[in-house]
């Protein structure tokens, strides 16, 4: 504007004309480098929809899967070679909407290692003939063509395109630097699992009642975590995570704006994390939706909440910890408990892995809400662990099966220890890390969080997270007893042998839950690289 | 212009919604609420848009607009595929996962 005028002046004045310089209204190019990873996930689905589009049938799962992987891996190689030379304290990239740092760079890490055993559950097709997927959505359960579909080879191979949607919206959801931002990140990797939900091939009409359910409650959560959004809006008179926290500082702003606003945000958050009241979505549709997506639920949607509110709490509302920590406390609490107990009432193996989440969602928020450099490591630490066992449990739980799909009825995993031992020596050791025994990752992950939670002063909190614990090792135990000293019943399940992918998968899984558990000093150093950017 | 009106309005639209959300049973009237619900949110953009002196609360309700359609668009598929199926779009009779 000044150059302009100065030169209007200078034009009226008369004088000899100066050599105007000229106007710049060139915005500097984005810094790219730090995000690679992300617009690698997302071109690769945008190639995948036209894949979809212009490929024909037949070729499109091979070419879907080489895809994937072929992004998968690529995102995985940007990643590394930015790390060697990453600034420190983080930066910032696409005009300041996504913020680079340490511990985005972990999640990202972590988001994309587990994408990769997906994605590979996803492809298999030696479990279920034709995959776990529906070869043509649109045809109506119970039908003639229904019944032709369960043995047809085919599947919607539009579930890899949305696949990498979904985990580029989590891996922008964890590194937001505002809560517009988030926001969109939010959908973004909530609507590609609202339809996957409902694709499995058997038990069409559990699957396609969990996809309703999953997208009523998930687009309830959001209006929440919108609403918050705007009165945080209202208060600071930004979105941005930093100038929040530099709004909360002393201000004699309105504090019904803040901590109602904070408050349906992280509700919205909660949800999406699935902890403890804001639960109930979890078991039906864990148990619906086609396993290999469960798998992905379970896994990255976890990691990805917990990273958005790990930045959240830790950014924008570390200076008001005082008043909302308590509230929190109870959150974890009550999270635990559901959990613990309602896990030893369940008959159904994937509804108990999902109140086992629901439990562990709680352990979680213990580090969460310790605002420690510690707390943050140990909480990453524990996000890794837990996707990896969590990724192998469903590997497993997707082998045993009957004539009509799945057998994933606890009274048909009587006895499976003597028609497969492997099978169920994998399924036990991937039990007893979710239960936290030493020698698994789980038993370091719970200790390195409870350990910064009485560092912060938690000790309460951490005794209630012990007996928990102990309530919820029960109900692994007794899965662990029933594959073991129970008579096999006479038609009971088959256990599938699998094919390449799917053992990958499950090895993937149980090696890095092997791994963190004798080793974890690498994992651990790694997660305590640094802090949020903007702290 | 008193912003406290519109707070209040907005408020009050989220509340139908919410409250909505929960009693209704049809599930296009459920997800109707929850569309009315993002309105009010964008009612409280602007207003604090206005308030601030600033666009960022009127561009965010563009966005908004722009994620409630896609919402819109991948909703009714699904409802759409259990109405087929059950010839019904009530949210209580989808109750075969439970307990």
């Amino acid at each position: 504007m000044s150059v302009m005028s100065s030169a209007l002046f200078l034009a009226q004045g008369g004088g000899p004309l100066a050599p105007a310089p000229a106007p710049e209204f060139s915005i500097d190019p984005p810094a790219l480098t730090a995000v690679w990873p992300v617009l690698i996930v997302l071109g690769a689905a945008c190639v995948g929809v036209l894949f979809e589009a212009f490929l024909p049938r037949h070729q499109r799962w091979p070419a879907q899967v080489i895809l994937s992987l072929l992004a998968l891996a690529g995102a995985g190689v940007a990643l590394a070679t930015y790390l060697t030379d990453a600034p420190a304290g983080g930066e910032t990239a696409i005009f300041d909407a996504l913020v680079v740092d340490r511990p985005a760079l972990f999640l990202w890490g972590t988001l994309l290692a587990l994408a990769l055993g997906s994605v590979l559950l996803i492809a298999d097709r030696s479990v279920e003939p034709g995959g776990a997927f529906v070869a043509t959505a649109a045809i109506r359960p119970g039908t003639v063509q229904d019944r032709a579909q369960v043995t047809a080879t085919g599947m919607q191979t539009e579930v890899f395109p949305l696949t990498l949607f979904a985990l580029g919206g989590m891996m922008i959801f964890c590194a937001s630097n505002d809560l517009l931002t988030m926001f969109i990140a939010l959908e973004v990797l909530s609507l590609p699992l609202y339809l996957m939900c409902g694709l499995a091939r058997r038990r069409r009409l559990l699957s396609q009642e969990a996809a309703v359910k999953y997208f009523l409650l998930g687009a309830f959560a959001s209006a929440f975590f919108l609403y918050g959004v705007a009165l945080l809006y209202g208060y600071a008179g930004s979105v941005r995570l930093s100038e929040i926290s530099a709004a909360t500082a002393g201000s004699d702003r309105s504090d019904t704006l803040l901590f109602a606003g904070m408050g349906l945000l992280v509700v919205g958050l909660l949800f999406k994390a699935s902890v403890g009241p804001f639960h109930t979505w979890t078991p039906d549709v864990y148990q619906g939706a086609p396993t290999p997506i469960t798998a992905f639920m379970a896994a990255c949607t976890k990691v990805a909440a917990f990273g958005g509110i790990l930045r959240v709490l830790q950014v924008a509302f570390e200076s008001t910890s005082w008043e909302w920590r308590g509230v929190l406390w109870g959150v974890a609490i009550v999270s635990m408990v559901i959990g613990a107990i309602l896990g030893l009432t369940q008959t159904d193996v994937k509804r108990m892995i999902a109140y086992s989440s629901v439990a562990h969602a709680g352990f979680l928020l213990i580090g969460a809400i310790a605002l420690t450099e510690k707390g943050l490591s140990a909480t990453l630490f524990y996000l890794l662990t837990y996707g990896f066992t969590t990724l192998a449990a469903f590997g497993v739980v997707s082998l045993v099966r009957d004539g009509s799909g799945e057998a994933t009825h606890l009274s048909q995993w009587a006895g499976l220890a003597k028609r497969s031992p492997l099978v169920a020596g994998v399924f036990t050791f991937i039990l007893l890390a979710l239960a936290g025994i030493p020698l698994t990752s789980g038993f370091v992950g719970k200790f390195v969080v409870f350990e910064a939670a009485i560092d912060d002063g938690m000790a309460p909190l951490v005794v209630v997270a012990l007996i928990a614990s102990a309530v919820a090792a029960f109900f692994y135990l007794r899965v662990i007893v029933l594959m073991y000293f129970s008579e096999p019943a006479a038609d009971g399940p088959t256990v599938t042998v699998p094919g390449a992918f799917t053992t990958a998968a499950i090895t993937l899984g149980v090696l890095v839950t092997l791994l963190l558990g004798l080793a974890p000093s690498f994992a651990l150093d790694w997660a305590a690289g640094g802090v949020f950017a903007g702290r | 212009m008193t912003p406290t009106y519109y707070l209040l309005l907005s408020a009050l639209l989220f509340t139908i919604g919410a409250v909505g959300v929960l009693v209704r049973r049809n599930a296009i009237v459920v997800f109707m609420c929850i569309e009315l619900m993002l309105n009010a949110v964008n009612l409280t953009l602007v207003t604090f848009a206005r308030l601030n002196g600033d666009l960022h609360g009127q561009v965010m309700g563009f966005f908004v607009m722009v994620v409630a359609a896609a919402e819109v668009v991948v909703g009714l598929a699904i409802i759409l595929s259990i109405f087929r199926t059950r010839r019904t779009a009530s949210v209580d009779d989808s109750n075969l996962l439970k307990y």
